[in-house]
């Protein structure tokens, strides 16, 4: 579904992925983890080219997004991601943010568009918030709205980075409760997130990422049970304690 | 009772009112037409500013700086005296209305790209990630939130734009300020066409600045 073959990227001197090679598998459920300034976000937004990569070849769904004409919208269509900072639009309803890049870049009716946009809202508890503005939401449900937002393009991978990072901690739960009733469909998941309880339930894999490299990668059970390398150690101490 | 305020020349200032009239008339059309004239320089070049594009950068950048540093007298007598030389020959109300509409084209830019980066950055990239393009983000998602931001200096640029119509004056515009200059220099009533004048502008200005003050206490600017 996904191929990585060489990416590099660079900003400026700074080598902030270093030679990636990582295939996602249709409806895997993959999970990235590492510390800080590794380069995770960049390699998950290397994957809908929100960062174009130095070097190297990606492609999604058979089609290499890294091409120089490469149809980037189209794909962008069936890649969603939902953001750290939820990035909802503020000027707009809930069901509009739900709906609007459906109706005006997928071009489906809006009838059509409003009706499966509140059977999303519903799925993620948030029916009766339709008709709110995103700011007078907690973040929690914020970042449920985003979900619901990228479900409505009826994505074939779902791309999240560190998607409970900026909540509070009593607000984390009702976030990964959606992603993880998610994983149990089809779709295809990757994942930058420190919550190791959810990478346990859901992840088919899990990559560490450090210093721009995948050091390790291997199901959840290994990372709990018997990690190879010394910073994968150090850096799951840091985080499970 | 010879003072430059004496009634008699209130008097004949009242009763020529319609030459007063006449120029406000005009200035309310010049400021309008260069109004849409700067707001479509403006958004053009704002954007253009705001652009991931070194050209398009560029051009936004060597606009506002000659623009915005020389005189607004010079941009008007440059075209008043120039554009005949080209073979183009303009009413002077067109060429006020384009001289100030270019002046002020260049501030509205800055407030434009001021208000578009206003925008957070996950805007942008929200949209983007959702397949839709530059453009049709622009026109979605982040004009609609930098208008909001940009409302309150956008109408502080209209209240100095109206004032700045005056330029007009010096080529013989038909403007408020002219009517009142040269129906002073006729008779020498400076006194209460000046004072008229003035207050005919602030008629005009005030209620705008009014205007502005409130929508940037809404905003919380
Ligand atoms: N747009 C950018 N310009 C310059 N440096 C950047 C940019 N984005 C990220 N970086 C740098 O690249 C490195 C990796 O960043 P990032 O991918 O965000 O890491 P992570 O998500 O793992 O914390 C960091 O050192 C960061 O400072
Ligand atoms: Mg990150």
């Amino acid at each position: 579904m996904i191929r990585l073959e060489g990416v590099h990227k660079y900003y400026g001197n700074l080598h902030v992925l270093k030679g990636i090679d990582l295939t996602v598998a249709s409806g895997e459920k993959l999970v990235i983890i590492g510390p800080s300034g590794s380069g995770k976000s960049t390699l998950i937004r290397s994957m809908n080219l929100l960062e174009r990569p130095s070097e190297g070849k990606i492609i999604v769904d058979g089609i290499d997004i890294t091409a120089p004409k490469a149809p980037i919208t189209n794909v962008r269509q069936s890649v969603a991601m939902v953001f750290q900072q939820f990035n909802l639009y503020p000027h707009k309803t809930v069901l509009e943010n739900v709906t609007l890049a459906p109706i005006l870049v997928k071009k489906v009716p809006r009838k059509e568009a409003e009706e499966s946009g509140m059977a999303f809202l519903e799925r993620v508890g948030l029916k009766d918030k339709a008709f709110a503005y995103p700011s007078q939401l907690s973040g929690g449900q914020q970042q449920r709205v985003a979900i619901a937002r990228a479900l409505n393009m009826r994505p074939k991978i779902i791309l999240f980075d560190e998607p409970t990072s900026a909540l509070d901690p009593e607000m984390i739960q009702e976030v990964l409760d959606v992603m993880v009733s998610l994983a149990n469909e089809g779709i295809t998941m990757v994942v930058v997130t420190h919550e190791m309880g959810f990478a346990r339930k859901v992840a088919d894999r899990v990559i560490f990422v450090d210093g721009g490299e995948i050091i390790e990668e291997g199901p959840p059970e290994h990372f709990f049970k018997n990690p190879n390398h010394e910073r994968t150690k150090m850096f799951l101490s840091r985080i499970m304690h | 009772m010879n003072g430059p305020f004496a009634a008699f020349k209130w008097k004949a200032a009242l009763r020529d009112w319609v030459i007063f009239a006449d120029g406000l008339k005009t200035t309310i059309a010049v400021s309008m037409v260069a109004l849409a004239i700067a707001l479509i320089i403006g958004v053009i070049l704002g954007v253009f500013g705001t652009s991931h594009n070194k050209i398009l950068k560029k051009i936004n950048r060597v606009y506002v700086s000659v623009i915005q540093n020389t005189p607004l007298v010079i941009q008007v007598f440059f075209l008043y005296n120039m554009l005949p030389h080209l073979g183009i020959m303009l009413p002077v109300f067109t060429v006020g209305a384009i001289g100030v509409g270019i002046y002020h084209g260049a501030y509205i830019a800055e407030v434009v790209r001021g208000g578009i980066e206003a925008v957070p950055r996950g805007q942008m990239e929200a949209a983007i990630s959702q397949g839709f393009t530059y453009t049709e983000a622009m026109k979605h998602i982040i004009l609609p939130q930098a208008v909001k931001l940009m409302l309150p200096p956008l109408t502080n640029q209209a209240v100095s734009l109206i004032k700045n119509t005056s330029v007009m004056a010096m080529i013989a515009g038909g403007d408020l300020m002219y009517q009142a200059d040269s129906w002073s220099s006729y008779n020498l009533y400076y006194g209460p066409a000046y004072v008229i004048t003035g207050m005919l502008y602030l008629l005009l200005c005030l209620p705008l600045a009014r205007f502005a003050t409130k929508l940037e206490l809404r905003t919380g600017v």
